[in-house]
């Protein structure tokens, strides 16, 4: 299944949430979907669940979804077992598995088709765990995703789709970051 | 018997180290509501020891020191305020994620470093120890703030510190140089 095609289904059931997004997967949802709740500033390749976990604590009402890439949360795997110990109710992390660094040329990640990310977030201690490869099944779960009480992890095994813009300035821009601050205020 | 300077340098000359209760006031007072951590063996038995222990503290136990610094990212934008308690070791660890978030980002991340290793008669920057020697240094070439908290009268440098990261949201970094006293 396409990465976007994920994103777009998402998209279709999103309400209110607050949607932290790295690199391409935040590229994407810049095409898919521009909403003021993006949260697209994660600073440091990694550390977007790190971020997400900070939004979910500091925002108990607000329901936080990661989106993350595999190389990324390669680079931060204890912060699964940071968001089990803290266990916050509102949090989904999904990490887009596409087997490479996308944002880095393209290749592969260590363990490429041999690791299981489903596994390591059930290892680090999240009793909620999803795995999905068919985008069917994806469409048809992802609403009961939603209601699940958090912490949430689903691995979507995807491939690129159509290709996004890549505005690394309007990711990385303090426009950008303002605009989600006062946004998240008035939510 | 004989008697090296060292030991008679610290009779004579050396201030009692911070007290951790006073560290606690003064992050309490300057609004710090979450305290994320990594065991930092200068201030793991007294602080870190009362901060685990005090529910006023939302206490966030990391598996590496970067984390520490996206999670205070996203509470900042919550308004919520935090302190990163870590060791030197895992703020060198940590410099990309600082300059992201901190330096580029312009977010109010605090952070309390203890400075494993460093002796107790040299400054941090005369430290013959490197991971010590080379702190501030980097913090000066990112042009991060830092403070050196290692008597009672250096508390007093806590509260404007994290008050300033947050009004002019920047980042902070306290370097504490010695352990810090269990209050009596």
């Amino acid at each position: 299944m396409r990465r976007d095609d994920c994103i777009a289904a998402l998209a279709r059931h999103r309400t209110d949430q607050i949607v932290v997004a790295a690199y391409h997967a935040a590229f994407d949802l810049m095409r898919i979907q521009p909403h003021p709740l993006n949260y697209l500033s994660i600073g440091a390749m990694g550390l977007a669940s790190s971020n997400a976990l900070g939004l979910a604590l500091g925002r108990p009402d607000k329901q936080v979804i990661v989106l993350d890439g595999d190389g990324s949360l390669l680079m931060n795997l204890g912060s699964l077992v940071t968001i089990a110990e803290a266990a916050p109710r509102n949090l989904i992390h999904f990490v887009c598995e596409n087997g490479t660094y996308e944002a880095n040329g393209g290749h592969p990640i260590p363990g490429q088709g041999r690791i299981s990310f489903a596994g390591f977030a059930k290892a680090a201690g999240i009793e909620r765990v999803y795995e999905f490869s068919d985008l069917a099944d994806f469409e048809s779960e992802i609403g009961g995703l939603l209601r699940t009480q958090g912490p949430v992890f689903a691995t979507l095994k995807v491939e690129p789709g159509a290709e996004s813009p890549k505005d690394w300035n309007f990711i990385h821009g303090p426009e950008t970051r303002a605009r989600f601050k006062a946004a998240l205020k008035q939510a | 018997m004989s008697r090296s300077p060292t030991s008679v340098q610290e009779r004579v000359a050396r201030p009692e180290a911070i007290e951790a209760s006073t560290i606690i006031a003064e992050i309490k007072a300057a609004g710090i509501k979450y305290v994320i951590t990594l065991p930092d063996i200068v201030t793991s038995n007294s602080l870190l020891d009362a901060i685990a222990k005090d529910s006023d503290f939302h206490h966030i136990k990391v598996c590496k020191e970067d984390e520490g610094i996206g999670i205070a990212a996203g509470l900042s934008f919550c308004d919520k305020r935090a302190l990163l308690l870590i060791q030197s070791t895992g703020l060198l660890d940590s410099i990309n994620a600082l300059k992201a978030a901190g330096v580029e980002y312009s977010l109010p991340i605090c952070l309390m470093v203890g400075l494993i290793g460093k002796e107790i008669d040299r400054t941090p920057r005369n430290s013959e120890n490197c991971g010590v020697r080379i702190v501030e240094p980097i913090l000066d070439t990112m042009g991060v703030t830092h403070h050196l908290l290692e008597t009672q009268p250096d508390a007093s440098l806590i509260g404007p510190a994290i008050r300033k990261a947050y009004s002019s949201s920047s980042p902070t970094v306290m370097l504490v140089g010695r352990p810090p006293r269990t209050s009596p």
